[in-house]
């Protein structure tokens, strides 16, 4: 093991050096660019043993990558924003297809306003489209991201691609000192992808072949089981992971001084960081808040988020999203989780960050304040909506 | 063509396949639900000179003991064969 001073991009390089896919297909945008360029240099000098193909385009890129897949061939492409939701159409034909690709994310805002800089836009519009959605917090989580996302992918039960997301600049530009484990360990911990989903001279098949009425929605139900699945594999891989690595992950969600918690803030990515010193800060003082920070949309942690809430006062939600027109996704999906579970906690929505918009520990101490008068909120952090609840 | 293929319609969620891939041959559904007009051969006046097999956008016309025959769970119902055939062996027929 070495320990290297990273970007949030390079981490994740290293770890898909590690994690050894056989066929990379890229088309460089900001902020991801950083994460192929190493990649492409990784191949040139010889530390990666893979084909590295130059694709004229997002669409092309994850195509290229279904394909690879579709011969057996472990695979990985990387984008952001525009460049995500150019691929967009590919995005169904890899998860249909079950092709356990993986991919890196660069969270990005979308157009128009023009703008290169930081918010989860651009996947979270993408939920729907079939693919295991991972947030990470740091570089290091990043790395080690990029080798369980494999593990989590290719097992034959789950059999759904993977995006890991890095907020764009703010993890994907900043640097840590990052563990860079062996490659030794690294393929003790990722077997090689093995599958019958593949063309195969000597086991003739048929490829993503039309499905009428009749049966089609059995595989749409069958591919929602697969996902589904991934909540198992990602226990089963992150024990794995701490027995070899002797790093521990918390699964779907991470709650932090939540036991005794009486307001608790959700929230995910790399701003949970600043929300975890935020908590730190404000216990000192003798608050009793708390940070949950979801981990993977996609599956939805839909019980753990029931389990970390049943008992507070109060918690709101804070992304760097908007669903036009009504609210914050994630939002959305935690209200259904507690209403299913039967938790009439009271839940606000603050939407932040969005075009890379500063996030202040300030405001992150004024969401806790509010959530004190155990009403429910929805509003644009800093700008407005207050009270309101439409 | 592959008699066996269309023996095998699933049933039962188990037997269809997990990733939208199966055993080359194997389709899961037909596919001819729009087909308006069938063409049908008239077996005395074919010459057998496959013509029409040649011409099929869909791949659907074979020999089976001698005689041409088309696969009616995948033909659209074009015309195309009817069209080609210099014996006038190929009627459409409404569909019913």
């Amino acid at each position: 093991m070495a320990r290297k001073f990273l970007s949030g991009n390079e981490a994740f390089a290293e770890g898909i050096r590690l994690a050894g896919p056989q066929v990379i297909s890229a088309y460089p945008i900001t902020p991801q660019t950083i994460v192929v360029e190493r990649l492409s240099e990784m191949v040139e000098e010889g530390s990666l043993s893979a084909e590295f193909i130059h694709v004229e385009s997002e669409h092309s890129a994850l195509s290229c990558a279904i394909g690879a897949s579709a011969v057996g061939a472990r695979a990985f492409t990387a984008t952001s924003s525009q460049g995500l939701l150019y691929m967009a159409e590919c995005l169904t034909y890899a998860s249909g297809g079950r092709f356990p690709i993986v991919m890196m994310n660069a969270n990005r805002s979308t157009a128009l306003p023009w703008n290169i800089y930081g918010d989860q836009r651009d996947s979270i519009s993408l939920l729907d489209s079939g693919w295991i959605q991972c947030y990470v917090e740091n570089a290091q989580e990043a790395l080690d991201l990029a080798l369980m996302s494999y593990y989590i992918a290719e097992k034959k039960e789950v059999s759904t691609p993977f995006m890991v997301n890095l907020d764009g600049f703010v993890l994907t530009h900043t640097y840590e000192v990052t563990d860079v484990p062996e490659k030794e360990q690294a393929d003790a911990f990722l077997p090689g992808y093995e599958t019958e989903n593949k063309l195969d001279p000597d086991h003739p098949r048929n490829l993503g072949f039309s499905v009428g009425p009749e049966h089609n929605m059995a595989f749409k139900y069958k591919e929602h089981l697969g996902i589904l699945h991934a909540k198992e594999a990602v226990r089963e891989a992150e024990e794995r992971f701490a027995q070899i690595f002797g790093r521990q992950y918390t699964g779907l969600v991470e709650a932090y001084r939540t036991e005794d918690a009486s307001f608790v803030l959700i929230t995910l990515g790399s701003i949970a960081g600043l929300v975890r010193e935020t908590v730190d800060r404000l216990r000192e003082r003798g608050e009793k808040v708390g940070l949950l920070r979801i981990r993977y949309l996609r599956p939805f942690p839909n019980k753990e988020i029931a389990e970390v809430l049943g008992n507070v006062r109060a918690a709101a939600v804070l992304e760097k999203d908007i669903s036009f027109g009504n609210e914050g996704t994630v939002f959305s999906n935690v209200n259904s989780a507690l209403h299913k579970a039967g938790i009439p906690v009271p839940v606000s929505g603050y939407i932040g960050g969005l075009g890379g918009r500063n996030i202040s520990s300030e405001e992150i101490e004024g969401i806790f304040e509010d959530l004190k008068s155990e009403k429910r909120k929805t509003m644009f952090l800093g700008l407005g909506g207050e009270g309101e609840w439409v | 063509m592959k008699p066996y293929l269309r023996d095998r319609i699933p049933e039962t969620l188990a037997e269809l396949p997990d990733a939208t891939a199966y055993e080359a041959g194997y389709l899961v559904t037909k596919n001819a639900g729009w087909r308006s007009s069938r063409p049908v051969i008239h077996q005395e006046t074919c010459r057998g000179c496959l013509k029409c097999y040649l011409y099929c956008p869909e791949g659907v016309i074979f020999q089976d003991g001698g005689k041409v025959k088309i696969d009616y769970d995948f033909c659209k119902g074009c015309g195309i064969c009817r069209k080609i055939c210099r014996f006038g062996a190929i009627e459409m027929e409404e569909e019913k």
